[in-house]
């Protein structure tokens, strides 16, 4: 008994951290890995009941059904698991999707802005679907969407936003307070927008929808115009 | 041949989930199909109402879940169609009774005895609902041609993508045809532009629906109903049969009294 407790827990370790619980693995197959986290959790059910759980995955590839699996499980012994992290895009990906957190906690002050710093002003999030209600994308750089971003989803970014496609949920640019940001979209006829620190009047659904560019004018006021060919000034 | 699993889901409550599914059910049933219908909603049991066949429960799926009865048992045979079941949920417990492997399992003990598994999932995106999916090979998504059913139904279809459960295809339900046309409902246009998804029937508002269903008799068995017209569209079109969509455009003048005066408008 005490040997295999040993070995348990020599693949898996829990501590208690500000969000809950999180779960670290040494390096071994995920079988092993989910075994020795469901061995843990049975033996110690008291202890697990309803804790919020994350787990650090390493470099370990995990599909849907892998976590979907695992989270069910969990839940059936009343314990939320809220995020995976891992070095893997795959599982990271995974853990999007399944509307996972993939970090643990907020950076620090100083921490988050070292992240800015290390994110070139060029990079962009490239999402190649439509945003749908519910969902909300956050993203240190610029944010370019190929679908519609749908009423009850918002997107949040610290550089510009690009929609190739209609705009009625919420989009912020410039979040961190970049008033030279701006928003395009082939038909912006989203209830609200937001650059920096300002926010737009409604913008009325167009029958014939053009597209827009939205930005803060000279005024210091957020206006959306119609865009023409050749409308492409140099932006900061 | 093995059955397919159909779950009707909608993201919002009172759209139409449970009438959906007993006139679908029912419709197949009539197209001589063997159905068998699962109450996905554990606690708020009420496709048995509509079915009418509350009186005959002794088990439900909890039973057959935690070993009390065999799944045969907890199989209520339909008055009319006894190529038709119906699983009925536990009043009594709540969701947490019911696993996603546990529908799964269900599901795989029914598919060589039936044709069609259609579940009844409950509102919300929560444990109910994934139970729900768990098993489905296709999700059809019920939604009312209203703003607040069509976001919910919008956060649903994203879940659906998430989970891998590809292709849903998209019920609207309880269109009035008079309201569209003076602008004051949303269009099936307007609902299908923004969900994006497969359109498999649209249902239009008929009140005879909701009396059909506190008798216990789906309305789809009434030949003159043109809701029930939608729903027997609807079933052929999960058979594979392509049919073509009803023409919805409101009828006016003396055609319409008539219809109003026979009681079907």
């Amino acid at each position: 008994m005490n040997i295999i407790m040993d070995s348990t827990t020599a693949i898996v370790q829990i501590k208690g951290i500000r969000d809950g619980l999180l779960a670290t693995f040494a390096d071994s197959a995920w079988e092993d890995q989910r075994g020795a986290l469901m061995d843990q959790i049975t033996e110690r059910s008291a202890f697990f009941q309803g804790a919020r759980l994350a787990m650090d995955v390493g470099t370990q590839v995990l599909k849907v059904n892998d976590l979907v699996e695992l989270r069910d499980w969990l839940s059936e012994r009343n314990i939320t698991l809220w995020a995976v992290v891992s070095e893997s895009p795959t599982t990271e990906s995974t853990a999007q999707l399944l509307g996972l957190a993939t970090r643990i906690s907020k950076p620090r002050p100083e921490e988050a802005r070292h992240v800015l710093e290390t994110i070139p002003d060029d990079t962009a999030l490239f999402v190649a679907k439509t945003v749908r209600s519910g969902t909300r994308i956050e993203y240190p750089g610029h944010v370019v969407v190929f679908g519609d971003v749908n009423p009850g989803a918002e997107i949040i970014a610290d550089g510009n936003v690009i929609v190739w496609g209609r705009v009625r949920g919420v989009i912020h640019a410039g979040a961190k307070g970049n008033r030279e940001a701006f928003i395009c979209a082939l038909d912006l006829s989203a209830n609200q927008v937001r650059i920096a620190g300002e926010t737009s009047a409604m913008l009325k659904p167009q029958k014939d929808p053009r597209p827009e560019v939205a930005s803060i004018n000279k005024e210091g006021k957020l206006q959306a115009e119609l865009w023409h060919p050749g409308d492409n000034t140099p932006r900061k | 041949m093995t059955a397919q699993v159909f779950t009707v889901t909608s993201g919002k409550g009172g759209v139409g989930k449970t009438t959906a599914v007993a006139n679908l059910a029912t419709a197949l049933a009539m197209d001589g199909k063997r159905v068998v219908c699962i109450d996905g909603d554990i606690g708020l049991r009420n496709l048995d109402v509509v079915m009418g066949l509350e009186n005959r429960i002794v088990y439900d799926i909890v039973d057959v879940i935690e070993g009390r009865c065999k799944l045969k048992q907890a199989m209520i045979r339909d008055k009319h169609y006894p190529e038709m079941h119906l699983i009925p949920a536990a009043q009594t417990r709540d969701k947490n009774a019911v696993s996603p492997s546990d529908m799964v399992r269900i599901c795989n003990d029914l598919k060589p005895d039936a044709d069609f598994i259609i579940i009844d999932s409950p509102a919300g995106i929560e444990r109910g609902f994934r139970n729900a999916i768990a098993a489905a090979d296709r999700v059809l998504v019920v939604t009312n041609p209203e703003v607040s059913a069509v976001r919910d139904a919008d956060r649903v279809v994203g879940i659906l993508e998430a989970e891998e459960k590809s292709n849903p295809a998209l019920i609207i339900n309880r269109l009035n045809p008079a309201l569209v046309k003076n602008n004051d409902m949303l269009s099936a246009e307007d609902v299908l532009d923004l969900l994006g998804i497969r359109l498999i029937g649209i249902v239009p508002e008929d009140e005879t629906v909701i009396i059909g269903s506190n008798r216990g008799t789906p309305i789809v068995t009434d030949v003159k109903s043109r809701a029930g017209m939608a729903f027997r569209n609807i079933a052929k079109r999960l058979q594979g049969d392509d049919v073509p969509f009803m023409d919805l455009a409101p009828q006016s003048g003396l055609w319409n009294a008539i219809q109003r005066l026979a009681g079907r408008k």
